[in-house]
């Protein structure tokens, strides 16, 4: 008796009109798709993207050359070298990060004493020449002038979790 | 502005006598290239559109936009992929047979588009009223997978003669299912000739052949999807388990020759299955007089519209069915083909005979 029903299913294509019956209810259920240059996925306060380096209000920047992040960078992307100023505090002469190496961990971000080094969320952002990967100093802090609404806003939108 | 009108008229007129002064054999040729290139172009913007439409609709049925951002809403899209491979380098494998590697698109572009010579766009309105129409459709189809099984084998690719071994004994194997379901309908129409195939079902939706051929007609068109090497039936592409089969060595135009086949043969099939099943250019609401007089009187004439529509309705299934069913399994695609198909399609002819010698009504009195 089984056989015979499962027979006559097979034959009258039960099966396959179900399987027609979810393409064709899915054919208008609201679509996915995020259209992605006009729209885009929100993202968290956390999120690590291009890194910054950013100031204190009077313009005074705000990384002391600790070289904890140097030390704490598990990919070995941060170099640093540093000097006395003649105020006798101790600045950085050099800071790159090579974004080639750099694997977004926010281990940096983390070790720093003085949130001079922090990732945004950025994430668009691209390079069309060879060492254009090397984020200098000048370019760190250029980018953290421009952004510093958005990285302070980030950063007090994460301050109850931390 | 009335310069340019006599003008016009002077060279209407000459043209004209020039046409009447042609000998008849000319005339004959110049309108058959007239009809052609009147059928071709039509034909070769649906395959275009018919390539967005594919993309678009199973998008939407994976619950995805699909291609919309050439032009609105996607509709330039087709040329884009047009002008992709229309630029792309035809690269001739080494050792690769050229003059077969090269005649194999044309034989499967070719066939695809020559079958369309008796299809009836509206009544009367066919570029050949030939009487053996539907023999020459069956002679086409089939000849068509000679291009694929040619391609296969220039191509000196493991992939690409799987493929086309795959397609030979697939199309091989439905052609006589598809035969016997057709078999069927002439034996309803009396007639091999489509014009007169689709006269022989006038009278509204329920005289058309679906009803009392349902079996032949679904099994019809799953060897349609078969024939066409389109999923689930499309183990001679498997781009899953040998990249992209028969035409896994063609490029640029010769490639842009294999789609516009494949595509212009569903269009075919779907056409076929309108024509033969579901009254061609007839109106499904024929002789319903209470329309008469209301504004919906329009839908009750004969036309090319309701053609067009039956066709769209098909091709948006052959979408559907590829949206929907996984690849059937090789030794699945035999079975179905000489165990499930064949029996029943000659069944059903037998059932069918015994109704047109009984005279059963109301399709057979």
């Amino acid at each position: 008796m089984n056989a015979v029903r499962s027979w006559i299913r097979s034959l009258l294509l039960v099966e396959l009109f179900q399987g027609l019956g979810l393409t064709g209810k899915l054919f208008f259920a609201r679509k996915v798709t995020i259209r992605y240059p006009e729209e885009k996925t929100p993202k968290s306060p956390r999120y690590r993207g291009l890194h910054a380096q950013r100031r204190y209000a009077n313009g005074e920047e705000r990384c002391i050359a600790c070289k904890l992040c140097e030390a704490v960078c598990p990919a070995l992307a941060i170099t640093i070298d540093s000097e006395q100023r003649e105020d006798g505090t101790r600045r950085t002469t050099r800071y790159d990060i090579d974004l080639f190496k750099c694997i977004y961990c926010g281990f940096c971000e983390e070790a720093c004493p003085v949130d001079a080094i922090v990732e945004t969320g950025i994430t668009e952002f691209h390079f069309e020449k060879r060492g254009e990967q090397i984020m200098t100093k000048e370019k760190l802090l250029a980018i953290g002038d421009r952004y510093e609404a958005q990285i302070a806003a980030e950063r007090a939108a994460d301050a109850p979790y931390r | 502005m009335s310069e340019l009108l006599t003008q016009l008229h002077a060279f209407w007129s000459a043209l004209t006598t020039y046409w009447v002064s042609l000998p008849f054999g000319w005339q004959l040729t110049l309108k058959s290239l007239a009809g052609i290139v009147a059928i071709m172009l039509p034909l070769i913007l649906t395959v275009a559109y018919l390539t967005l439409a594919e993309r678009r609709i199973i998008g939407f049925m994976q619950v995805r936009m699909g291609p919309n951002r050439v032009g609105p809403w996607g509709l330039l899209q087709p040329f884009a992929d047009v002008l992709k491979l229309v630029f792309k380098e035809v690269i001739l494998p080494t050792n690769a047979n050229r003059f077969l590697f090269i005649i194999a698109p044309v034989i499967s572009i070719s066939t695809a588009f020559a079958a369309w010579a008796v299809v009836p766009f509206s009544n009367g309105v066919l570029l050949s009223n030939a009487n053996a129409g539907l023999l020459y459709i069956l002679a086409l189809t089939s000849f068509g997978v000679y291009g694929i099984i040619l391609s296969g084998w220039a191509s000196n690719s493991k992939y690409a003669f799987l493929g086309a071994m795959r397609s030979a004994a697939q199309m091989v194997s439905y052609e006589i299912a598809m035969g016997f379901a057709l078999v069927g309908v002439l034996m309803a129409s009396q007639s091999l000739n489509l014009n007169d195939i689709v006269l022989a079902q006038n009278g509204g939706f329920s005289h058309w052949f679906w009803l009392p051929l349902l079996p032949l007609f679904v099994i019809y068109f799953v060897s349609g999807v078969a024939e066409t090497n389109r999923a689930p039936f499309d183990v001679a592409e498997g781009e899953s388990e040998i990249v992209a089969g028969f035409h896994v060595e063609y490029s640029g135009t010769a490639f842009a020759a294999f789609f516009l086949a494949e595509y212009a043969n569903m269009i075919l099939i779907s056409a076929l299955a309108a024509t033969l099943f579901w009254g061609g250019w007839l109106s499904p609401v024929q002789g319903w007089h209470f329309l008469e007089g209301t504004s919906l009187a329009f839908l009750m004439h004969t036309s090319f519209i309701w053609f067009a529509v039956k066709t769209c309705v098909f091709l948006y299934a052959f979408l559907w069915f590829r949206a929907t069913f996984p690849r059937y399994r090789y030794d699945q695609i035999m079975r179905l083909g000489w165990k499930v198909f064949i029996p029943i399609t000659i069944l059903w002819l037998v059932l069918e005979g015994a109704a047109i010698v009984l005279k059963i009504p109301p399709w057979f009195a």
